[in-house]
This record gives structure tokens, sequence and C-alpha cells, in this order.
């Protein structure tokens, strides 16, 4: 009896702590965890915060063709390397283990204004009715998946980083180039998401 | 300590990030829309709350000269201010609010199951490889 009930209790702990680890985390938990990175990556290894570096260390370690932009000693980046794989594995088991049954909350206005494109489905992260196989045929799958990308990937090395190189470890090392290029996103997000996505999406 | 052994740590770091990263939803293509439509606070928290504590560090690190696990002094990378930062910023925010992702996210979208974000990663990586291609007739 006595054995069932701590039995029961730890189940209980158990299953509150999964709960607890499946809902959406609030910003104020996710944003200062996230900050820690940079401490974390300076103290364990001296390295600088920073994930677009890997694209520029895949294309010198797998298509280096002679380009003197890609001729360096990737190698000593593996740690870069592994940190993204890290990401991957840890998308692999959030996605798996910790997945939130529920679908996005998001603000309504949002649902009302997607909902004109066909796009009613929240359920996942990435909504599946814009981002799939079938839709790569597609003028605007074509035009978000593969344009997109060429555009996150020319923009974040032309800029010498992205949103974690420039904005969190840039702005935290009071970098004012670095605010400059968070700027510069900003202003490229506002100006695609409010006046050249609704096209994209109309298609 | 160069090996692939001791690199390891960056690979459980990263995982932890990654599972960070989903359960924020800040690979959410939802959560970059609402961002860029300023119709949720939760992205600007994220971001504003993440710099607020590296910055906090950083000052720590720097005031009590804080030494790495191995004993180095931490060395900080300043970044010089080229016209790359507008040009190439502008184009990484259109793609950023397209794709529903930066650098990181993508990784962590092809995780959670979303397999066709591979292409936009490959593209990606076609689009660094382009930029190292002609980096030279660019305005920089």
């Amino acid at each position: 009896m006595y054995c069932y009930t701590f039995v029961t209790q730890t189940h209980i702990i158990i299953m509150t702590i999964l709960e607890f680890l499946q809902q959406p985390w609030p910003w104020y938990i996710a944003g200062p965890l996230i900050g820690l990175t940079v401490p974390v990556l300076l103290l364990v290894g001296n390295k600088s915060f920073g994930i677009s570096s890997s694209l520029r260390h895949i294309c010198a370690a797998c298509i280096p063709a002679k380009v003197p932009f890609f001729q360096y000693d990737w190698k000593k980046e593996v740690w870069n390397l592994l940190f993204v794989a890290g990401i991957l594995l840890g998308g692999i088991i959030a996605g798996s283990l910790l997945v939130n049954p529920a679908p996005v909350a998001v603000n309504p206005k949002l649902v009302t204004d997607l909902a004109q494109y066909g796009i009613t489905d929240f359920h996942s992260l990435v909504p599946g009715q814009l981002f799939n196989w079938p839709a790569l045929l597609s003028v605007r799958g074509l035009l978000m998946m593969v344009g997109g990308g060429f555009l996150v990937g020319f923009g974040t090395r032309y800029a010498g980083g992205c949103t974690s190189g420039h904005a969190i470890m840039g702005l935290s090392t009071l970098q004012w180039p670095s605010l400059v290029a968070t700027i510069c996103f900003m202003i490229g997000g506002f100006v695609m998401a409010n006046l050249i996505l609704p096209f994209i999406l109309s298609l | 300590m160069n090996t692939w052994f001791s690199q390891l740590k960056y690979l459980v770091i990263g995982t932890l990030f990654g599972i960070i990263f989903v359960k924020a939803e800040v690979i959410s293509w939802f959560r970059i829309q609402e961002m860029f439509r300023l119709q949720s606070f939760h992205m600007y928290g994220v971001i504003g709350s993440a710099v607020m504590v590296g910055m906090l560090s950083v000052w720590l690190i720097k005031k009590y000269n804080i030494k790495t696990l191995e004993g180095e002094t931490v060395v900080f990378q300043p970044k010089k201010f080229n016209k790359g930062q507008i040009y190439g910023g502008l184009m990484f925010g259109l793609g950023w609010a397209i794709t529903g992702a930066c650098p990181g996210p993508l990784f962590a979208q092809i995780g959670v199951g979303t397999t066709v974000v591979a292409v936009t990663l490959l593209s990606a990586i076609a689009g660094t490889w382009v930029y190292g291609r002609f980096r030279d007739q660019l305005p920089h």
C-alpha cells in the first residue's frame, strides 16, 4: 500500500513536469535561456555565438570550388557545425517528446488575415499548407521555399551575421554595426510581411 | 584539446538550444508573421530578454575578467562596419519574413518534421555560396 502510494505520487510528479514541458514556454523563460548561450559558449570554449557561419563552413567543406571566400581551414570551426547538428537533434527531441498537442495560439487578426489565402491549419509550427513537398512545384511554394532560403543564405553572409551573430551576440557586446544590421533585418521583414508577402500568398 | 570528442559538448549545447527554440515557438512561421505585423509581443520579448541577458553576462565577464574553463582570457571579436550590413541585412530580413526562419530555426524546423525545409536550407547554402563567389563584385 505504502509502496503503491509512492509509485503513484512519482508518476503524478513526472506527468506534471512533462505537461509543463509540453506547453509553449513564455518569452520570459525562453529569451533569457537563449541569452545564456552567449556566456556559455564564451566560457566553455571562447566561441562567439553565431549560426549563419555554419552555412559558410558547409560551403567550404563541400563545394569550395577555388572561391577565395571558402579557402580556409573549416575543420577549426567544426564546433559550429556540431552546434547546428545539435539544433536539428533538439528539434527532433522537442518535436517527438515535448510536442504541444494544441494548435499554435496566434493573434485572431492573423487567423482572419491568413484565412483569405487558405491557411487555416495552425497545428504545426510551420504551416503544412504552405511548406510541403508538392508545393515546390507551384510558383508560390517555389518563391517561398527556394527564393526565401536563398535570400536568407545570401543576406546573412552579406550582412556578416544573422539574428544570433548580430542581434544577440553583436548587441550584447555593444557593436554598433550589429545594431545597423539588426535594424535592416527588421525593415526587410516589415516590408516583406506587410507589403510583398500578401501578394506572394495570393499566387 | 581540439579532438572531435572534446567538441561533442557543442552538440549538447546545440541540442538544448534547439529544444528551447521549438518550445518558445520562435521557429514558428506564425510567430514571425505576428512579429512583423506587430500582432504579438512574444518575439520581441524573446529577442529583447535574450539581448539583456547576453549584455549583462558580457559586462560581468569583462568587469570581473572571468576566464574560460581552460583558463584563457575571453576574446571578443569586433565587427567592422561595411555596407553589406545594410544591403545584406535588408535581404535577410525579406527572407526571414518569407521562410519564418533565420538560419538556426531552419535546422530545428527540419527536426520537428517539416522535411521540405531541407530544400530551403539547401537554397540558403546556395545563397551563401553565390555570395562568396561574387563577393568582389558587390558593394561593401
